[in-house]
């Protein structure tokens, strides 16, 4: 059981990945920008049905693939049974049944806090610990071993010791999202403070500069772009593991709600969750590329 | 004030890892108060390693610096640098950048608003004050170099030390600005020592050169005074006796005495 259920989450995970593009173009595909860039230059109309046929016709695909595999199945949901029972679920998303049966929307919102905390923690520790180990080579040579040791492990891995410690599920779940999340923000800060040009701290040898202005005028603004790359991978990682172990965990959660819906052998909801797994993971993406984009600045 | 920077027999030995490379070897040098001084060699005959040890970004391996009677430790503001690449900070606008630097030196004793009028001061000097909320991005090269001057000068400095600083720009910018300096250097006062590859920009703007030997162990060999009355004009020079010769005997030196070994082979 213990290995089906390992299985499982890592199966849906990556499905949700697979699927999150083209389910994800959905709300890309027709969007607000392509009209105002294409009300610009008003010849460029192939540019424009290159920025939108493809990614229709690959969705079109998907579901004609997936319409003609479930012609004749009776287990597997066809597109259109699926996007009826869809609307229902999305047409009350907020309602509360007792603790294992709850609406969509808290579903999503409950995985969405423990991703918060876990990757805020992560985030509190990991970057101040980049910035300490890129700034000391001791710090560096002391902890890059154990850093290239723990890194590979997969976050589910550490969920046995969340439980033990903290003897109960959602801190254990907190947990893992902290451990994974936590890698890519210590890396890649160090890598960024370790790549600040030598010239810009000449430039603060040479004005004499505190160590605090050093910090804020130099480190700090030539670190962030890294900083936030660690920040976009984290959060990523962070989303694809909690599925995997709100499965294990249990509670309220989407990861729970995909494991509790093959319980009731409910497909169909089973198939809307990975969609909707997908399009969050893709906001959160898209939102953390766009903060990124304000804060790089042009090299010189 | 004879002696306002005095370096005695300064080595400069780097651990590198195919191992020890002789930079450096008995660098003797004065460099009196106003005074402005070029360093002329070769590429890689150490002269942005002897600039580095009197900004004090390095420590030699043996002999001393002084400046202005100290040793030279650690860098400092009294010896501002105008670096290569104009090492401006590219999220800081013009004016941010230089106020960096009047922050450090004058913001203990002075209110904020006569800082930020020292850094105007600074980037009007260099005519830049129509690019005061500029980014580093958004201006040229010769702009970027002007505003890295800036910041050297609104320091108020002892010595001004320039490494190769017009190397990047195209040769009417660097003209340009080659001028500009020679008119800042003269309104300031400042002593200044200048790194450059560029023969007419030495003879231009030097009350001596000193010529390096090729490395490894370079070291100086010949110290040329260019005995021309300033202000100076560079189309009355070109024709100038005494320009022409300063300038055949920087290539004598570079070209025909110490050419480069490379280049005698090809």
């Amino acid at each position: 059981m213990v290995s089906a259920v390992f299985h499982s989450p890592a199966q849906a995970s990556m499905d949700a990945k697979s699927g999150a593009k083209p389910i994800g173009a959905v709300p890309a595909g027709p969007k607000p920008v392509a009209p105002v860039k294409a009300a610009k230059p008003a010849y460029d109309w192939h540019a424009l049905g290159m920025k939108i046929f493809p990614p229709l016709i690959g969705i079109a695909l998907l579901i004609g693939v997936w319409a003609l595999l479930t012609l004749k199945s009776t287990t597997f949901p066809t597109p259109g049974a699926t996007f009826t029972e869809a609307v229902k679920v999305f047409s009350d998303p907020f309602y509360s049944k007792g603790p294992n049966d709850q609406g969509i929307g808290w579903n999503i919102l409950f995985s969405l806090q423990r991703v918060a905390v876990g990757f805020g923690l992560a985030a509190l520790i990991g970057i101040p610990m980049g910035f300490m180990i890129g700034r000391f080579e001791v710090l560096s040579r002391m902890v890059s071993p154990l850093i290239s040791l723990l890194r590979p492990v997969s976050p589910l891995a550490w969920l046995p010791i969340g439980l033990l410690v903290f003897k109960a599920a959602n801190p254990a779940a907190i947990w893992t999202i902290f451990i994974c999340s936590i890698w890519p923000m210590i890396i890649n800060t160090a890598v960024g403070v370790q790549r600040v040009p030598a010239d810009y701290l000449n430039v603060a040898r040479v004005l004499n500069l505190s160590e605090w202005k050093v910090f804020t005028k130099i480190l700090f603004p030539a670190v962030l772009p890294y900083m936030l790359t660690g920040v976009r991978l984290s959060v990523s990682t962070a989303w694809l593991v909690i599925v995997a172990a709100e499965m294990l965990t249990g509670g309220v959660g989407i990861g729970f709600w995909v494991w509790d819906e093959w319980n009731n052998l409910n497909v169909q909801h089973i198939l809307i969750a990975i969609f909707v797994i997908g399009v969050v993971g893709l906001l959160l993406e898209q939102l953390l590329v766009s903060v990124a984009k304000r804060f790089t600045y042009d090299e010189v | 004030m004879k002696n306002f920077i005095e370096i005695q027999h300064a080595d400069m030995v780097f651990s590198t890892r195919k191992g020890r490379f002789h930079a450096l070897q008995d660098i003797n040098l004065t460099v009196a108060k106003g005074e402005f001084v070029t360093l002329i060699g070769h590429s890689g005959c150490g002269k942005s390693t002897l600039l580095n040890l009197l900004a004090g970004l390095t420590t030699p391996t043996a002999g001393t610096l002084l400046c202005d009677n100290r040793e030279i430790a650690a860098p400092g503001p009294e010896r501002a640098v105008v670096f290569q690449n104009h090492s401006l900070l590219p999220w800081l606008t013009c004016i941010e950048n230089v106020q960096l630097a009047v922050d450090r030196v004058f913001g203990a004793n002075e209110t904020k608003a006569q800082v930020i009028e020292r850094a105007k001061a600074a980037l009007a000097l260099v005519g830049m004050d129509h690019a005061l909320n500029k980014r580093p991005h958004e201006i040229s090269g010769g702009m970027k170099q002007r505003v890295g001057i800036a910041r050297a000068l609104a320091m108020e400095p002892k010595v001004l030390l320039l490494d190769e600083p017009f190397g990047a720009l195209d040769a009417l910018t660097r003209a340009h600005l080659q001028d500009e300096l020679l008119k800042i250097v003269a309104r300031t006062q400042s002593t200044a020592v200048m790194v450059t590859h560029d023969v007419d920009e030495a003879v231009l703007l030097s009350d001596r050169i000193v010529m390096m030997t090729n490395g490894p162990a370079a070291t100086i060999g010949q110290i040329l005074t260019v005995d021309l009355e300033r202000p100076r004009n560079r189309v009355e020079l070109a024709e100038d006796g005494r320009y022409v010769h300063c300038r055949k005997e920087v290539l004598d030196f570079l070209y025909t005495r110490h050419g480069r070994i490379d280049r005698q082979a090809a």
